[in-house]
C-alpha cells in the first residue's frame, strides 16, 4: 500500500525528471557525445553515459539490470551501418534490440522505453537530437515503475 | 543405526517428478533399503501431523518437486525446510519454475476468470470464483489463498541441491541419492548436473556449421526436421545453446528442439535472455549490411510468442520474474 502511494506521488510530482541509461559505443557516439559537448550544443540533462567498446558488447541483460534498478529509459547507441570497429558489432546489437524489444512488451513494458539509434563521432548535432527525442518519449510514458525489482505489483513477500 | 529419513512432497507440479522416482524401477528398491521414506502424499499415507511431530531436523533430506503458487504449499516447504537436513528442489518446476511458472504472464484475476468464467466448457453466469472462507450451513470452510505470483522453491526457502529436468532423468536422480547417502555432496547450492551447455554434448553438434545463419524460423510442427542436423540450422529453434546438459538430449534424441528444461549453465544469470543473444547471433547475418531496420523486424516478428518461447521453464527464476500487469 505504502509502496502504491509513492508510485503515484512520483507519478504525479511535476518537478519528475527521467532518468536514462546512455550506452554509448566507445568509436562514434561516445566521440559524437564528445563532440556535441565540445560544440556546446544544448541537450536535455538526462542521459547517464556508460562508454563501451562496442554496441555489440551490450548484453540483454544490462537492459534488464538498469530498468530493475530504476532507470526510466535506456538508450543503445553505435555506429552507422558499415562503420563499425569491429565489423559487424552494430548489426549484432540491431538484432539483438529487436528481439529483446519483442520480449520486453510481451512482459508489460511499454515501447519506447529502450530506444537505439546510430550516431557516427562526427554527428554532434544528431546525438544531441537523439537524446532529445529520447528524453520527450520517456516523459511522455512518465516514471518506469513496472520493472522495478522493490515495486512487485502484487505481492511483496519475497 | 537407524535408515536416514527421507521425505517427498509435491507442490505446483503435473505428478511427472513422482513418476521420474518410480522410473528408477529396481534402483528403486535399493533406495527403499537404505532409507526410510517419511512423507510421500504420492504413495503413502503419512500426514502434516507426522512431520510436525518430528524433531527439528530429524529428516535427512527433503525432495521438493514443483513451485509454490499457494499459501498451502508455502507452509509445507517451510515445514519441511524446518525438519530437514537438506532440501533438494527436484526437477524443473521446484529449480527454476517450470510449466506452472508461465501463469507469470497472468495473475490471480485473470487466471481466476478465464478457468472458472471464460473457459467454454464452463457456466458460471454469476461469477462465482474460489473463496478463502465460504459459509456452508454454518460451518465455515477455508482454502489455502492462491497466489498471483509463482515462486521457485528457493524463493521461498532457502535451498542445498537442485536436480533440474522435467522430470529428472534416472541417472542423475540415482547419482544425487548415492551422493547424499555417501556423503560425496558438492558445494551447497549446486545444480547436481553437469555445468556443460546441451549443445556441447548434442549429438547434432558436428553438423552445425561454424558460421550460422538463419532466414525463417520456422516453429516444429510446420517442418519434418531433418534427424541429422542442428535444429538452428534449419530455423527451428533450439533453447540448446543456453541450457545445461545431462538430460541425454532426450528432446533431439525425439526429433524435438530444446525447450530449456535444465535450465542455464551456472555462469548464465537469465535463460532468456542468454537465448535472445543466441538468436541475435545468427537470425539474418547474411547480407546484414543491406537489410533495412523494417526488415531485421519482420524477421523477429517470425518467432512465435518469444517471452514464452525463451522463459518456457525459467520465467519465475528469471530477472523480470513475472508479467507487469496493467
Ligand atoms: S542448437 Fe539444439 S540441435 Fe543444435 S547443437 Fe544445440 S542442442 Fe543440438
Ligand atoms: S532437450 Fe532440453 S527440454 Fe528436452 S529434456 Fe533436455 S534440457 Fe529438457
Amino acid at each position: 500500500m505504502i509502496e502504491a502511494k509513492v508510485e503515484n506521488t512520483i507519478g504525479r510530482h511535476k518537478d519528475w525528471q527521467p532518468k536514462i541509461l546512455a550506452f554509448l559505443c566507445n568509436w562514434c557516439s561516445y566521440a559524437g557525445a564528445d563532440l556535441a559537448g565540445v560544440s556546446r550544443i544544448q541537450y536535455p540533462p538526462n542521459i547517464r553515459v556508460v562508454r563501451i567498446p562496442c554496441s555489440g558488447r551490450v548484453n540483454p541483460i544490462f537492459i534488464l539490470k538498469c530498468l530493475q534498478n530504476g532507470f526510466d529509459g535506456v538508450l543503445v547507441s553505435g555506429c552507422h551501418p558499415g562503420d563499425c570497429h569491429y565489423i559487424s558489432g552494430n548489426y549484432v546489437a540491431r538484432r539483438k534490440f529487436a528481439v529483446l524489444k519483442t520480449l520486453l512488451e510481451f512482459m508489460g513494458l511499454e515501447p519506447g522505453r529502450v530506444q537505439f539509434s546510430w550516431v557516427s563521432a562526427g554527428e554532434g548535432e544528431k546525438f544531441a537530437q537523439v537524446v532529445t527525442k529520447v528524453t520527450e518519449d520517456v516523459k511522455k510514458l512518465g516514471p518506469a515503475r513496472k520493472l522495478v525489482r522493490n515495486l512487485e505489483p502484487t505481492e511483496t513477500k519475497y | 543405526m537407524a535408515k536416514p529419513k527421507v521425505a517427498f512432497y509435491w507442490c505446483a507440479s503435473c505428478g511427472g517428478c513422482e513418476e521420474a522416482v518410480v522410473d528408477l524401477a529396481e534402483d528403486l528398491l535399493k533406495v527403499v533399503d537404505a532409507v526410510d521414506i517419511v512423507l510421500w502424499p504420492v504413495a503413502l499415507d503419512f500426514k502434516r501431523k507426522d512431520v510436525e511431530a518430528m524433531k527439528d531436523g530429524a529428516i535427512a533430506v527433503s525432495f521438493i518437486n514443483g513451485a509454490v503458487r499457494t499459501e498451502e504449499q508455502e507452509e509445507m516447504v517451510k515445514l519441511l525446510r524446518k525438519k530437514s537436513g537438506l532440501v533438494v528442489a527436484f526437477g524443473s518446476c521446484a529449480h527454476i519454475g517450470g510449466i506452472p511458472g508461465l501463469a507469470n504472464f497472468w495473475d490471480r484475476e485473470t487466471i481466476f476468470e478465464r478457468v472458472y468464467k471464460d473457459v467454454p466448457s464452463v457456466r458460471n453466469p454469476e461469477g462465482i470464483y474460489p473463496q478463502q472462507k465460504t459459509k456452508v450451513d454454518g460451518v465455515e470452510l477455508t482454502l489455502p489463498e492462491f497466489y498471483d505470483t509463482v515462486y521457485t522453491l528457493d524463493q521461498v526457502i532457502n535451498v542445498d541441491y537442485y536436480l533440474p529436468g522435467c522430470a529428472p532423468p534416472p541417472d542423475l536422480i540415482m547419482n544425487a541419492v548415492t551422493a547424499i547417502l555417501e556423503g560425496k555432496l558438492p558445494d551447497k547450492g549446486s545444480v547436481l548436473a553437469p555445468d556443460k551447455s546441451l549443445c556441447d554434448t548434442c549429438p547434432r553438434k558436428d553438423s552445425k556449421p561454424e558460421k550460422l545463419s538463419i532466414k525463417a524460423i520456422r516453429r516444429p510442427h510446420e517442418v519434418i526436421a531433418d534427424p541429422e542436423k542442428c535444429f538452428l540450422e534449419e530455423g527451428i529453434i533450439c533453447l540448446g545453446p543456453a541450457t545445461r546438459s545431462g538430460c541425454g538430449e532426450r528432446c533431439i534424441n525425439a526429433n524435438m528442439p530444446c525447450r530449456g528444461c535444465f535450465g542455464p549453465t551456472k555462469g548464465v544469470r537469465d535463460q532468456g535472455a542468454k537465448m535472445v543473444s543466441a538468436i541475435a547471433s545468427i537470425l539474418g547475418v547474411e547480407d546484414e549490411d543491406k537489410v533495412t531496420e523494417e526488415e531485421v523486424e519482420s524477421l523477429v516478428k517470425q518467432i512465435d510468442d518469444p517471452a514464452g518461447l525463451f522463459y518456457m521453464y525459467s520465467l519465475p527464476a528469471s530477472m523480470l520474474r513475472r508479467k507487469r500487469m496493467g
